[in-house]
């Protein structure tokens, strides 16, 4: 059997796997997001208000932390529709900000001393089945009428507009279902970490997200698991340099990044190993 | 006589203080193939991003099948059958072949960002597996079933510019818009272009066609426009026209 150490590990882990999923799914369609921190937290605080004061049953309260951090995600889409690029990344950034700093005055959600008490809930079987839901998902995605609508917007939005595109409704939908993810990894970390605060939502929480999935390669889903994976456990794996951990993870991330700029997994490789299924390009 | 298929009246259109069409009126009927020819800045392109709402226009009316369509966004004009090529090749460069016809099929197809989790698991739905016979026949209509499954970027430059047309068909248009579908493709894929640009006309899709080379338009045409710094200088079947002063001077400068 694995030890406790281990399953938090693995749980950790997969809620980071989650969150990088959360980028991931925006920036299939273009639309880079630097507030999935801020999601995670609307996640996190509805789900254990609701487990907390109301009594709630844990799967309800993890759907609702989904549908609010959805509801936010379609609001916050709107910006998107008219920025672009650099800009879209600073103004996801100010709304993670913003949450951070919301929870932050907030005394009915414990302020800056943090939000204590919530029962514990999250099993790592519920991480694994909320994974296997979502591979699931992206993998379908990718063959679907939507999933091709996500690509299209990302290579050329213009052209896909020509061809028949409504870029409006696709990008507020790729940033609302990135928002239920971050909502729903919210709520699974609110249940077993049992104590959150603003600070572990921060720009920082933000800014791994997102390193994740462009470590991983953002050509497939695939590249934000194997991505979030690697750097989730790595710190784990890196106990015996002790004092020197921050600074070799920092110059394994670095060297990568030099090495591959398109990250872990990027197209070629990818076509390789077929992961891809439709998308690798066939013989004949 | 019946109703044209695109009436456009008092098109215009400036960037600051260039005027690239001033007060354009054209119509096209429906059923043929209509070529706009023109010099180098005369507004051809800006005609086509304005009847396909790329652009929006100063002033101007865009009527299209007896309706107004002038303030319709890109999107909504492609599902009530305006699709069009672009001059510079603007394929979706990360998708296959077969996904960027299926692209194509967007505007006639149905399926929400939870329609991959429904379904019978690990097999394609219904509709998917409909949209995918139909984007095999275009691509056999275009001469590119072999290549399905092959990264769109990796074709060779004229078979690009078919898929091009492959997946402006996809979306079922009533009106097809091609600019310069021949640019930069030796004689052989001209030839091979034409037969095609006639089978899709064949076919029951009014062709609007921007093209520079002259044989091709005086073949496949049966009514020409030339622009010229925004302005409709001539209008006539294609024997006609290459005759007109007006034209050859636009062409070749006066004395």
């Amino acid at each position: 059997m694995l030890s406790d150490h281990t399953i938090s590990i693995l749980i950790f882990a997969g809620i980071d796997v989650i969150m990088a999923l959360s980028f991931y799914l925006p920036a299939s369609a273009g639309q880079l997001s630097a507030g999935q921190g801020g999601f995670m937290a609307l996640g996190a605080y509805t789900a254990a208000y609701l487990t907390v004061h109301h009594g709630a049953p844990f799967p309800l309260a993890l759907a609702a932390g989904g549908l609010v951090g959805g509801l936010v995600g379609l609001v916050v889409g709107f910006p998107a529709l008219r920025l672009r690029g650099l800009y879209l990344v600073l103004v996801t950034f100010g709304f993670g900000e913003v949450v951070r700093v919301i929870f932050l005055n907030a005394p009915a959600f414990g302020g800056p001393a943090g939000f204590a008490g919530i029962p514990p809930a999250t099993t790592i079987w519920h991480v694994l089945g909320l994974l296997a839901v979502l591979v699931y998902f992206f993998t379908r995605l990718s063959g679907s009428r939507m999933g091709r609508a996500f690509a299209a917007l990302r290579d050329d939005e213009a052209a896909a507009e020509a061809m028949g595109v409504n870029s409006t409704y696709v990008k507020l939908a790729a940033f609302a279902a990135g928002g239920v993810i971050a909502g729903l990894g919210g709520a699974l970390y609110a249940h077993y970490t049992l104590f959150i605060d603003p600070e572990a939502f921060g720009v920082g929480r933000s800014l791994f997200v997102m390193l994740y999935a462009v470590f991983g390669g953002l050509a497939s889903f695939w590249g934000a698991i194997v991505g979030a994976t690697i750097l989730s456990i790595l710190p784990e794996l890196l106990r015996w340099v002790k004092d020197w951990r921050e600074i070799f993870y920092g110059l394994l991330v670095l060297t990568l990044m030099l090495v591959r700029p398109q990250g872990l997994l990027d197209a070629t490789l990818l076509a390789r190993l077929s992961l891809r299924g439709e998308r690798a390009p066939a013989r004949g | 006589m019946s109703e044209p298929l695109l009436a456009v009246e008092g098109l215009s259109r400036s960037f600051g203080r260039l005027v690239v069409l001033a007060s354009l009126d054209l119509t096209v009927e429906a059923g043929g193939i209509h070529a706009i020819i023109g010099p180098n800045g005369a507004g051809k392109t800006t005609f086509f991003n304005l009847v396909t709402g790329a652009l929006s226009p100063d002033a101007g009316h865009i009527r299209f099948g007896g309706s107004e369509i002038g303030s319709l966004p890109a999107y909504r004009r492609t599902a009530l059958g305006i699709c069009r090529t672009f001059q510079n090749i603007r394929l979706f460069g990360s998708m296959t072949v077969r996904d960027n016809v299926l692209l194509g099929l967007h505007c006639r197809t149905h399926g929400g960002l939870l329609s991959p989790l429904l379904g019978v698991p690990f097999r394609r739905t219904p509709a998917e597996v409909s949209a995918r016979e139909r984007a095999e026949e275009i691509l056999a209509l275009v001469g590119l079933a072999d290549a399905a499954g092959r990264p769109a970027i990796e074709l060779p430059y004229g078979e690009q510019r078919r898929l091009e047309i492959a997946r402006a068909l996809a979306s079922a248009p009533r009106l097809l818009l091609l600019d310069e579908p021949s640019a930069g493709m030796n004689t052989q894929e001209t030839i091979e272009l034409e037969a095609l640009i006639a089978e899709v006309n064949r076919r029951g899709v009014t062709i609007l066609l921007i093209e520079h080379k002259m044989s091709l338009v005086m073949r496949l045409s049966k009514i020409v426009t030339v622009l010229n710094f925004g302005q409709k200088i001539a209008e006539a079947p294609p024997g006609v026209v290459q005759r007109d002063p007006r034209v050859i001077e636009a062409y070749l400068g006066s004395e």
